[in-house]
């Protein structure tokens, strides 16, 4: 059988050796906590405790802003401090709840709910609400909006997203070696939501390790498949793996449950899971603490709102004098001026490097190779809404296909006259986007 | 800890492939088919190549300083311009043709146009047939003492016949870097390998010239006309270098495969109809000027999207 993929795509040097073999390792934190009200898609929460009041691991300490949006919970003990604006990953000020963590981490009693065997679909998709799961593998959507689709009976693939694409990241790797089990008890919990469908656990074929222990942990099951994807960036690109795992297309203004798919990242998968049961409440992620600058690069559970130079100093500190660092992987992930932010829901690696190839590589003339036309997993062409972008053509942009760019970053990886392809389509694309909403 | 880091928007990683590594690697690729140029026409094809790879990257050089533009020559595209042009020229020619030549190609063909990567057509075969039509004696001489003087395609036409195998090493009249398959191949493979160029073009302009010529050529299915043809007047050399020109070929899967057919068709039409036996230069200029209509016609349709609006 060929290998499952799609067309297009790059391979970047990967960096995952660095913290592939470094077990999972729980961080606690020292010093304040930093809960931004918009860590997902969707509305802000709501703040439900004011400042003085004392909290608890575990409790909720904001609400759901409507029904596109996450509570939030405490991952500490301790007081608030403050609710104010707060920098976070993408260097915007975000309205943020601060706790000063008491160091006693005393938590509130879980109420661990039935067996999910005996629950209904609006059971369980109550507790992954009432919990705050959110995609973590970055995007941040509310998870039970994705299990509510218009028509559950028509969804018949739930897609475990392992393919972990991005280089240096290691958290879903770490989570499959450590705790399969979590992965496959969310995934069945999944299942027993969308009755008429078969489960996919899709992994990346230079995770072989992984892919054994998943084959092995479901093999009395007939309802779940795991699948082995070509080695390839961006193969954890939501379309992408619709496409590669069921030879499905969706387009940017379609939804996975149109193909009748729903995705779910690895790590949400796991929330799911002990959102379900165990009842608590999404409160830890894996973030990949790594790069060359790091000297003992680590995978850490880390509890949500924990500032970043905590998990720096517990990786051992600097070995060397970090140039960029990036929260999130090389291709997609966001630089950072200040390393003053908190680990948020979608944090999955922080990145330290001791060179920036893109400020080495000053743009030059394009030469009209087409790597990037043959690289797009968009299957656009870059160079030409590149050259829209530039000259600010909305009409042509979007008559080109421009929004369906998924900002990947191939384009201008391959790039040879080292241009900003992606940064002037995805410059683009967020001026549109902002236009129609103002409509 | 505010010690300045660097941001930038994604992705943060680059690839290691640059212009100049490119341009390198299609320099590189050439050195078979020079060296063999060197090997068979003597000395004197070595000072063509060097004058018209001087004169290209100085026109450019000039021409930036005058315009006060930035000075691109460290691209090394010029050095591929020079050494394409060169290759294209008997080594018979006068040393101020390939001086006029590398002057057109990179002024006017190149320049004017807007520098590496703007030009509708190659410099270099834009420049070959400025001189072919400007000084059409000199630039068809090919009578060198101890080489048979026809070119294989002049032989063709005549209806004689030709041994393969000088054809295959390149023991033939032509012009300096066209006579031998054995190195242009070798710099095609350089390129395949280095991922430079793909198989599309040049594997469809062969696979239709050669059908063309079954069709239409008049000798029905005889591999040894259609063999010979293959080998001779510089198709290999268009196939591989020139066609697949990054600037002036489409950019798309489907455009690719199109240009192909359409170069392979028009070498045929030009050579079993036309005036001239060479047909290579005048198929590929006119593939050029189609491009952007090819492009426009093949744009590729977007991930999940039903068509193209």
């Amino acid at each position: 059988m060929s290998k499952l993929t799609f067309l297009g795509g790059i391979h970047p040097s990967d960096g995952k050796k660095l913290s592939k073999d470094r077990p999972i390792k729980a961080v606690l934190p020292k010093g304040d906590l930093v809960y931004p009200l918009s860590q997902h898609i969707g509305a802000p929460a709501k703040p439900v405790v004011n400042k003085g009041d004392h909290v608890l691991t575990g409790q909720l300490i904001a609400e759901a802003g409507g029904f596109v949006s996450a509570p939030i919970y405490a991952s500490v003990s301790g007081t608030v401090k403050a609710i104010e604006p707060r920098r976070v990953v993408t260097g915007d000020m975000v309205e943020s709840i601060i706790i000063e963590n008491d160091g006693l981490y005393e938590e509130v009693e879980y109420v661990v709910p039935k067996p999910y065997t005996e629950l209904n679909r609006d059971e369980i998709v109550a507790l992954v609400q009432k919990a705050g799961v959110v995609g973590m593998g970055g995007a941040g959507f509310p998870t039970h909006v994705k299990l509510q689709p218009k028509n559950p009976a028509k969804i018949d693939y739930v897609i475990a997203n392992c393919a972990e694409c991005e280089p240096y990241l290691t958290s879903d790797y770490r989570r499959m070696v450590e705790e399969p089990e979590k992965v496959v008890g969310g995934m069945r919990i999944m299942l027993k939501i969308f009755e008429n469908a078969k489960g996919i656990i899709a992994i990346e074929d230079n995770k072989p390790d992984c892919i054994q222990i998943m084959k092995e942990l479901t093999k009395d099951n007939p309802r779940i498949l795991v699948k082995a994807l070509q080695t390839k960036y961006p193969q954890g690109a939501e379309r992408q793996l619709i496409y590669a795992t069921t030879r499905r297309m969706i387009n940017s203004s379609m939804l996975p449950a149109d193909a009748g798919c729903v995705v779910d990242n690895c790590d949400t998968i796991c929330a799911i899971y002990q959102a379900v049961t165990e009842g608590k409440p999404l409160m830890h992620r894996i973030v990949t603490v790594t790069g060359q600058a790091i000297k003992k690069p680590r995978n850490f559970l880390v509890r949500i709102g924990t500032n970043y130079h905590e998990l720096i100093d517990e990786a051992g500190g600097f070995k060397e004098k970090p140039v960029k660092i990036i929260s999130g992987g090389p291709m997609m992930g966001f630089a950072l001026f200040d390393l003053d932010v908190p680990t948020t829901k979608t944090a999955s690696a922080l990145l330290c490097m001791t060179k920036d190839e893109v400020s080495r590589n000053e743009p030059t003339a394009c030469i009209n190779c087409g790597r990037c036309v043959e690289v797009c997993p968009g299957r656009v062409m870059p160079n030409k809404l590149a050259d829209l972008a530039e000259r600010f053509d909305k009409e042509t942009f979007e008559k080109c296909d421009g929004m369906e760019c998924c900002e990947c970053g191939c384009c201008s990886y391959v790039c040879p006259a080292k241009r900003q392809l992606t940064q002037a389509i995805k410059t683009m694309r967020k001026v549109i986007l902002e236009d129609k909403k103002k409509k | 800890m505010s010690d300045l880091l660097k941001v930038s928007s994604n992705p943060h990683v680059r690839s290691k492939a640059s212009t100049t590594s490119i341009m390198l690697l299609v320099v590189i690729s050439l050195f078979p088919a020079a060296g063999f140029g060197i090997y068979h026409f003597g000395v004197r094809a070595f000072w063509i190549i060097a004058i018209t790879v001087v004169t290209c990257v100085l026109t450019e050089l000039v021409f930036e300083l005058i315009c006060r533009k930035k000075i691109t020559i460290r691209d090394c595209s010029a050095i591929v311009t020079g050494m394409l042009l060169a290759l294209n020229l008997p080594v018979t020619v006068p040393f101020w043709i390939p001086v006029v030549g590398g002057v057109f190609a990179i002024l006017v063909v190149k320049m004017l146009f807007g520098g590496l990567g703007q030009n509708f057509m190659n410099p270099a075969l834009g420049a070959r047939c400025f001189l072919l039509l400007s000084f059409a004696s000199i630039m068809t001489n090919y009578e060198v003492e101890g080489i048979t003087s026809p070119t294989p395609l002049v032989t063709l036409r005549a209806g004689g016949d030709l041994e393969l195998m000088d054809l295959i090493i390149g023991n033939t009249g032509g012009t300096i870097g066209e006579t031998s398959m054995i190195a242009l191949v070798a710099g095609g493979c350089i390129l395949l390998l280095s991922g430079v160029i793909n198989l599309r073009i040049p594997a469809m302009y062969v696979i239709s010239f050669a059908a063309f010529l079954v069709i239409f050529g008049g000798n029905g299915l005889d591999y040894n006309f259609v063999a010979a043809h293959i080998a001779s007047g510089g198709l290999m050399l268009g196939a591989i270098f020139m066609a697949t020109d990054y600037a002036t070929r489409p950019i798309t899967r489907v455009g690719q495969y199109v240009y192909g057919v359409l170069l392979g068709v028009l070498t045929g039409i030009f050579r079993i109809f036309g005036a001239s036996p060479e047909g290579v230069s005048y198929a590929i200029i006119f593939g050029n000027l189609l491009v952007p209509l090819i492009e426009k016609a093949t744009a590729p349709k977007a991930f999940g999207k039903g068509g193209r609006r």
